[in-house]
């Protein structure tokens, strides 16, 4: 699909969302539908999905180690290997649980990341691109920021890293309500990833709209958020009455929130619905990566394949049978029909 | 087959500008991938696999066919049979399921596959390579796919599509550089290997994999050399290195209660420059005899590379089982490979699970280096030794005699090979020995060496003569790093330790780097070993003049 | 399942985290807040409903308008005026005198910490007799 329809395809499929929720708790006075209802069957797809996901990924085999190593071998006792060659090329389960650690906290293979310059001629560049590391990192872990944040409306009491998250998230006190970075930041990186995908030919070919169409979600739901909070302003405390409904399975709808919260809390539902249809399964996958997961030790160690079976092979015995005159002629040495010792000179 | 040096002369006519008039970025108003029907070119793939190749090792529907005819004369169901064992696949492999479901798209591979660097072609992303197998998969097994078609990114395996997927699983060379790169891992090698063995399914395949698979399957090795003949090669070796260095070497075959078991790849026999290797083998372990080696060479196990590795997992299993079936055979106790690429690949990541059952009831045990007496704890269960290893650990223990400024007329650089890179690590080995056997030694660009090395272009079955283009192109990345220490150091020899990169180099230096040579690491230990009872040197193995002795030679 | 002790495992420690909201609250919705309004008076500076999304930015308004203009008259919807001072106006006798049973009960329950009283002192609350 080309870029420009994909484009369309994405943006207006999340626009539709937006229209949906508002002709619905605007216009049909769902309420229910959009603030109890749909919230919980997401929340139950999205379990029951990712769930679904993770065992029918343990329901296959691994049936060799194929670790991508990435640093020097163990190898001669003598020859020493560095930390990172440790982790990189792990042996043990210690270094496979941080070579772990790194990639699914710091986005390690990411950070190895380099941008092809074709100059004319013969040169040829790899330049370091840290670009898409960092808008990586920014745009995860703002997200979990964010996340954690709207755990004010989802506890009560707040546990205590709430208050110390959003101090933080606010330090500069700028605007009232207090303006957060983390949602600045997030809104950055979102639309770095989604022009990158625009703009670099390269991505643009490659992108689906099953790639766009999570990005302009993240902006609306970035979008309707920020809205809420800063410019239309909402009820906060019948929202919490709301979300605390859902939290505690004793749902109520309380008077007087405003359509956009439901515009708000329909894009997450269909955020959370989406996930385990679509590529955002990455996140429960990247642990289960078979090239980063297992130990570089199938040397040391054997390893099983669940469904090896025997194979037809040409023996030894067929292979002689078929060159014995020749073997014999040559000097080499046969199993069968050797030449008696009796040597005539 | 073809004579690979042959062919490259293909390539003179075309004017290096012109192969690098390429573009990277895909215009803006280029149609979508998926209605981008493929472009079958010639010298971008190899020829099919003919008929007789297949009937050696019972593979499906053998017949003449061609990828550049409009029929390609499948069997009538031979969607079916591609799907029903894509399925069966998808459960026998994480990696393939996993690999079809978790990818975003992020793109940090798509400029890091050497065929795509040189060839521009978008499909050579590794990214969208992967996906010709993704959308067939979306639109088979997701619901997503069967209900929105194209808006999930899925489509249907039609011809075109079984086309498109045949002509790049065959402009990928398994070389794993992606997956270095991939945030999740997803490794289009694994991705290549599962396609290839379902083309395999319905007789797609090229005749430069299938005719080394026949041969290794009957003779036991890829160039189908018969064990007299092989004998006898080995014994043209001997000569040339009684003429060079008075001495006469005397390898044993299929010797029964030999210590070792020695494995290389017969291209090592076959042709220059790997022949050089394979005589500094022979020239070390005639050295290190009157320390204590007791080896031996096989015609039965004559083949350390796999290409069933680039057929199938059961191919390569078939293929593999004559190391342990010859080791058990003769009794020996351990397993030495020679410098190979592919074969360390399985040697390393598939032997011992597929195939170490072979070895109940044989002497095999964990290999000590009856040299030195270290322990190769990191070979316990495989018992094979990789001979960098070996001889790494016998110049650490000063057990060679060696006189570096031997080799003074090179200026090395050493290129690491895909798969003992990526798929076991061999990185310091090779280059201590380099270092111990000649004085002048330069590192390619960091981003071109080690985990980040490139393919020479030729991996994984596609160094054949009619694909010369695809290989200059595969092979620009690899080249421009050596053009650029060449320019720089005067560097003047490329070594490497994989029997594929010594068949595929010497061409693409020849139109990219001319002035540059390629060798094998044990050729320069070989020529940099003092042997007891040897001539006064005045040429290496390849005749050439020993630096310093020019002037001499010249009355 | 193949290494299903660590897949599964793995799920629980991802549901444990993923559905903290849920055990951490255990089915104990904790009731809504009730905000103690004035007794005397029956109007505030601007209607009930814009007050309640927009007290913040109206105090920020008087802020400003205080420290950095000296301006110190509001004049409120329904025309009265109005000393703009949160400790003597918002917080007198008559209207919101307590801060434990006004502004404290919403802000606790939404987790709002405003720095109002980085710099103001709240009114000293006199021990009532209790009910």
């Amino acid at each position: 699909m080309n870029v420009i329809l994909s484009l369309i395809v994405s943006s207006v499929a999340v626009f539709g969302l937006v229209v949906i929720a508002f002709v619905g708790v605007w216009g049909a006075h769902l309420e229910w539908l959009f603030g109890v209802v749909i919230p919980y069957l997401a929340v139950i797809t999205f379990f029951v999905g990712m769930i679904y996901r993770v065992v029918q990924w343990g329901k296959c085999a691994m049936p060799f180690r194929i670790p991508s190593t990435c640093g020097q071998q163990k190898t001669l006792p003598w020859l020493k290997r560095t930390y990172v060659d440790k982790l990189d090329n792990p042996v043990g389960t210690v270094a496979v649980v941080g070579r772990m650690i790194l990639e699914v906290l710091c986005f390690r293979s990411l950070f190895r990341n380099t941008r092809l310059e074709f100059g004319n001629g013969q040169e040829i560049k790899y330049k370091s691109a840290k670009w898409l590391w960092f808008g990586s990192i920014v745009f995860h872990y703002t997200f979990l920021i964010v996340l954690l944040r709207h755990l004010r409306f989802f506890t009560e009491p707040m546990p205590f890293f709430v208050p110390i998250i959003e101090k933080v998230d606010g330090f500069f006190q700028l605007y009232v309500p207090t303006l957060y970075q983390s949602g600045l930041l997030l809104g950055a990186a979102a639309t770095f990833l989604l022009l990158r995908r625009v703009i670099d030919g390269k991505m643009r070919y490659i992108s689906l709209p099953a790639d766009y169409f999570p990005l302009f979600l993240i902006l609306g739901l970035a979008t309707t958020g920020v809205l809420m909070r800063y410019v239309l302003k909402a009820d906060v405390v019948s929202i919490k009455e709301l979300t605390m409904g859902l939290v505690s399975f004793r749902p109520v709808v309380p008077e007087g929130i405003s359509v956009l919260f439901y515009i708000h809390i329909f894009l997450v539902s269909v955020f959370f619905a989406y996930f385990p249809f679509s590529k955002l399964t990455h996140m429960a996958g990247v642990f289960l990566s078979p090239t980063r997961n297992v130990s570089n030790n199938s040397r040391i160690v054997r390893h099983i394949n669940p469904w090896n079976y025997p194979v037809k092979v040409h023996t030894y015995a067929a292979y002689e049978d078929e060159f014995r005159e020749k073997m014999i002629d040559a000097g080499l040495p046969v199993e069968k029909g050797a030449p008696e010792p009796a040597k005539p000179e | 087959m073809e004579e690979p040096l042959k062919q490259a002369d293909v390539m003179k006519g075309t004017r290096k500008e012109e192969v690098l008039d390429i573009d990277h970025s895909p215009s803006l108003f280029k149609r979508g991938w998926m209605k981008t029907p493929v472009d079958i070119r010639p010298s971008m793939h190899c020829f099919a696999g003919e008929p007789a190749r297949l009937k050696v090792v019972d593979f499906p529907n053998p017949r003449v066919w061609s990828a550049m005819d409009e029929d390609w004369k499948l069997p009538t169901n031979w969607k079916e049979i591609v799907m029903d064992a894509f399925k069966v696949r998808l459960d026998r492999f994480r990696t393939f399921k996993l690999f079809m479901d978790i990818c975003v798209r992020c793109g940090a591979c798509a400029d890091k596959c050497q065929f795509f660097i040189g060839s521009a072609d978008p499909k050579n992303m590794p990214v969208l390579r992967a996906e010709l197998f993704r959308s067939v998969y979306r639109k088979n097994f997701t619901t997503a796919g069967k209900l929105l078609g194209p808006i999930a990114g899925a489509r249907d395996l039609t011809i075109d599509v079984l086309k498109e997927w045949w002509y790049y699983l065959y402009q990928c060379s398994e070389c794993r550089r992606c997956s270095v790169f991939c945030p999740y891992g997803i490794d289009m090698a694994e991705i290549t290997i599962i396609g290839r063995e379902l083309t395999n399914l319905i007789g797609l395949n090229i005749d430069w994999i299938a005719a080394p698979v026949a041969f290794c399957y009957k003779t036991g090795n890829h160039l189908g050399i018969q064990p007299h003949a092989y004998k006898s090669m080995l014994e043209f070796f001997q000569d040339e290195i009684e003429i060079v260095t008075g001495v006469r070497v005397e390898p044993s075959y299929n010797r029964k209660g030999a210590e070792i078991l020695f494995i290389t790849p017969s291209g090592d026999v076959f042709a220059d420059p790997g022949t050089w290797t394979c005589m500094g083998y022979m020239i070390l372990f005639h050295y290190l005899e009157s320390l204590g080696l007791d080896i031996t060479w096989s015609t039965y196990a004559s083949e350390g590379g796999n290409f069933g590795l680039f057929t199938s997992h059961e191919m390569m299993k078939r293929l593999n089982s004559k190391m342990y079936a010859e080791a058990k055979r003769l009794g020996v106790k351990w397993i030495l490979g020679g410098e190979c690429g592919h074969m360390w690949r399985v040697v390393n990541q598939y032997m011992g699970t597929m195939n170490l059952d072979l070895a109940e009831g044989s002497n095999l045990e964990e290999p000590v280096s009856p040299i030195t007496g270290t322990k190769f704890e990191n070979t316990k269960s495989t018992k094979m030794v990789h001979i960098c290893e070996f001889t790494a650990d016998l110049i650490k223990h000063n057990k060679l005699k060696l006189d570096p400024s031997r080799n003074d007329n090179l200026k090395v650089t050493f290129h690491d090979s895909c798969n003992p890179a990526r798929a076991m690590g061999l990185l310091e080995e090779p280059r201590y020995v380099i270092k111990n056997v000649c004085n002048n030694f330069y590192e390619m660009p960091p981003t071109t060496i080690r985990e980040q090395t490139f393919c020479c272009g030729g991996g994984s079955g596609l160094n054949a003569g009619e694909d010369v283009e695809l290989r200059m192109r595969g092979g620009l990345p690899r080249a421009n790093a050596v053009k650029f220490v060449h320019e720089k150091y005067g560097v003047n020899m490329l070594s490497c330790i994989c029997a594929i990169d010594r068949a595929v180099f010497p061409d693409l230096m020849r139109y990219w780097v001319p002035g540059v040579e390629v060798t094998g690491v044990h050729e320069m230990v070989a020529n940099a070993m003092v042997l007891e009872g040897e001539k006064e040197k005045t040429v290496n193995l390849r005749n050439e003049p020993l630096a310093g002795t020019e002037e001499s030679e010249d009355v | 399942m193949y290494d299903g002790g660590k897949i599964i495992a793995g799920i629980i420690i991802g549901l444990a985290l993923l559905t903290f909201p849920i055990w951490y609250t255990s089915g104990r919705a904790a009731p809504k807040p009730e905000v103690k309004l004035p007794v005397k008076e029956k109007e505030c500076v601007q209607p009930g409903p814009y007050m309640k999304k927009k007290h913040m930015q109206v105090l920020d308004l008087w802020r400003d308008s205080v420290v950095r203009v000296q301006q110190r008259s509001y004049v409120a919807f329904n025309g009265k005026e109005y000393d703009m001072s949160l400790q003597n106006t918002c917080m007198s006798a008559d209207c919101h005198a307590k801060k434990s049973e006004f502004c404290d009960r919403c802000h606790n329950y939404t987790g709002v910490v405003p720095y109002c009283w980085d710099c103001h002192i709240p009114p000293k609350e006199k021990p009532e007799e209790k009910h």
